[in-house]
């Protein structure tokens, strides 16, 4: 972890109210693993004072990518940079996924902003097969660019299956008799704690990326806990996670 | 410029520079430490320890609110066994003056905590916090009671010889009083300011947005208010006071030493900037040697009013 000075290299804007930003960022972008996060500074003044967290949602050479809507002032303010400014990022932060063990298939499921983190986690997938199911809202929503065999849904039917990305994930399973696999997802709250509960009850191997307000970002402001199934208190989501195995943690 | 003093006195402890690194807002030093070279601060004050583990308030702890912070962490921190065991043989290589901040829910256990922990060679002060808003016993109770925060000092007193500072809560009409009332009792320094008690609600759920109901206020909204606590100290009271609320840079650093603090602390902008101290001691030096002055700790207390 260590805060680097990073120019903003290319900014896309995917839909509406969604951007795309590359970053010359070559420190961040040596150490950083898939499912971890950058704490970025966005503006040079005291508003917004505290940093905003964003998963590393891809690394090419020295540079990495964020994937993000525009939420309130802070993005709003990331959105409209240009290119050339200059970034103040802390990363990469937390533990991102584990992907090493010997399943034969990786299944990414994500929900709206939540496909963010798996471009990267993909590229480093070469030697499983991947299945990826995205969800959102709307068509609009679905971000599925970099990712691999997607199969989307959409809660208004105008993408793919008309439902949720849980449907679509245990209907492949079964449909595949699939026995070796592991399941990586980020999304919503509700999406989370409805596929945390299939894997439960079905005892899938599943890790969760999860999101809640931060501070600091780095494990001295206790300000992110999350409670754990143990019974032993909490964990920090921005030290301990963001990605938790899905029976660890109460959403 | 190398020839500029930086070092203070707060009583009989002697720091290298006047910048501390404030309780609740550098752990225990480990995560920080990667960020940010502490040797060369004047020190760090811990989170508050209490006798056994807390676990700490559910979420959501913190909310940005307008140049600030919410938080009701609820003094989540590992209990003193733990504390000595696994916390002290990282803080004993730091190489910076340690301070080790208490709270606790009686005035048995601030005792207690202080009489295990002043053998610890590595601990040079303790900071005592009478002045958390987020938890139900203890703090703020004995925070706004003038004679609980006498008491409180009296039995640490005579508990340890290290120096003793007790941290104050800005939530009381006269904060005078109660540097008054440490000095009394044998309390070597305050530090002012804990935070504001603040809440702030979702106007579609009509829900507060901390699950505590009630924060802590820190950041640069509440400067304004310690500039003001630690001035009402200093024109009253005779004690050397510890001055922190709101400072993100030098100049802030600077502008608390002005009206009265013989040391200051940095809190809230440890989150955004983790590098925040050694800038301020840079900068603080730079001031000096603008404004031609030797001795840093001349500038305490040299307000013009
Ligand atoms: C580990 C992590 C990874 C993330 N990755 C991405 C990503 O890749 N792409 C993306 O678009 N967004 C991501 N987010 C969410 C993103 O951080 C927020 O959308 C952003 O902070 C909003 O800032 P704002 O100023 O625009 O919104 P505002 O609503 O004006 O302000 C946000 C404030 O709310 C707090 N906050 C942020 N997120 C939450 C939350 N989940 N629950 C409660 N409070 C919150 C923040 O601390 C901040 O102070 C991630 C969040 C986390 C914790
Ligand atoms: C997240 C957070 C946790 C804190 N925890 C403690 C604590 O455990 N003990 C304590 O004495 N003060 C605690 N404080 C108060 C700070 O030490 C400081 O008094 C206050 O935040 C004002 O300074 P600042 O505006 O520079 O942050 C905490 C503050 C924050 C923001
Ligand atoms: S955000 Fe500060 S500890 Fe996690």
């Amino acid at each position: 972890m260590l805060i680097e000075k990073s120019i903003l290299e290319a900014k896309r804007q995917l839909g509406e109210r969604i951007f795309q930003i590359k970053l010359f960022s070559p420190r961040i972008a040596k150490l950083a693993k898939p499912g971890q996060f950058c704490n970025i500074k966005v503006s040079e003044s005291d508003f917004p004072l505290l940093r905003r967290p964003f998963s590393i949602s891809n690394v090419e050479g020295d540079s990495i990518y964020f994937l993000f809507d525009i939420h309130g002032e802070g993005t709003k303010i990331l959105s409209e940079k240009s290119l050339g400014d200059e970034l103040d990022i802390l990363g990469p932060l937390g533990n991102g996924f584990n992907y090493d063990g010997d399943y034969s298939t990786a299944i990414i499921v994500a929900g709206g902003l939540g496909s963010a983190p798996f471009p990267f986690l993909t590229s480093k997938l070469d030697k499983k097969k991947v299945v990826s199911f995205v969800g959102a809202r709307n068509s609009s929503l679905v971000l599925t660019e970099d990712l691999l065999n997607v199969q989307a849904a959409t809660d208004d039917g105008s993408l793919g299956f008309k439902g949720t990305v849980v449907e679509l994930l245990t209907d492949y399973v079964e449909k595949n008799n699939l026995t070796s696999f592991r399941i990586f997802s980020c999304g919503p709250n509700p999406m989370l704690k409805a596929l945390q509960q299939i894997c439960i009850e079905r005892n899938y191997d599943c890790q969760i990326s999860i999101e809640c307000a931060m501070a600091c970002g780095f494990g001295i402001c206790q300000g992110c806990p999350v409670e754990t199934t143990n019974g032993e208190g909490y964990k920090l989501v921005c030290k301990d996670g963001p990605v938790f195995e899905a029976k660890e943690v109460k959403l | 410029m190398s020839k500029i003093d930086l070092s203070v006195n707060i009583g009989s402890l002697k720091l290298k520079n006047p910048v501390l690194l404030a309780s609740g807002t550098v752990g225990y030093g480990n995560e920080i430490s990667q960020l940010t070279d502490i040797s060369k601060l004047g020190g760090i004050v811990t989170k508050s320890l209490s006798l056994k583990p807390r676990k700490g308030n559910p979420p959501q702890r913190i909310v940005e609110t307008p140049s600030g912070m919410l938080n009701a962490i609820g003094l989540a921190n590992v209990g003193v066994e733990v504390f000595i065991k696994e916390k002290i043989p990282f803080l004993k290589e730091l190489n910076t003056t340690l301070i080790c901040n208490i709270a606790a829910s009686s005035i048995e256990e601030y005792v207690e905590c202080v009489k295990i922990l002043t053998s610890e060679e590595t601990i040079q002060a303790f900071e005592i916090n009478v002045s958390c808003p987020n938890v139900r016993e203890g703090g703020l109770i004995f925070g706004n009671d003038l004679s609980s925060v006498g008491r409180i000092t009296e039995q640490v007193r005579a508990a340890t010889n290290k120096p003793i500072i007790i941290k104050l809560s800005p939530n009381v009409p006269k904060i005078a009083d109660f540097a008054e009332i440490v000095k009394k009792e044998g309390g070597d320094a305050v530090s002012a300011i804990n935070t504001l008690v603040g809440a702030s609600f979702d106007i579609y759920t009509r829900k507060p947005k901390i699950k505590n109901v009630t924060g802590g206020l820190s950041g640069p909204a509440i400067k304004p208010v310690a500039i003001a606590k630690v001035l009402e100290i200093k024109r009253n009271v005779d004690i050397p006071i510890i001055g922190l609320g709101g400072i993100m840079n030098w100049k802030d650093a600077a502008e608390f030493m002005i009206v009265g603090a013989s040391a200051i602390q940095v809190g809230t902008a440890n989150f955004i900037n983790p590098n925040a101290g050694n800038e301020i001691v840079d900068g603080l030096e730079e001031f000096c040697s603008q404004q031609k002055i030797i001795k840093l700790s001349e500038m305490i207390g040299s307000y013009q009013i």
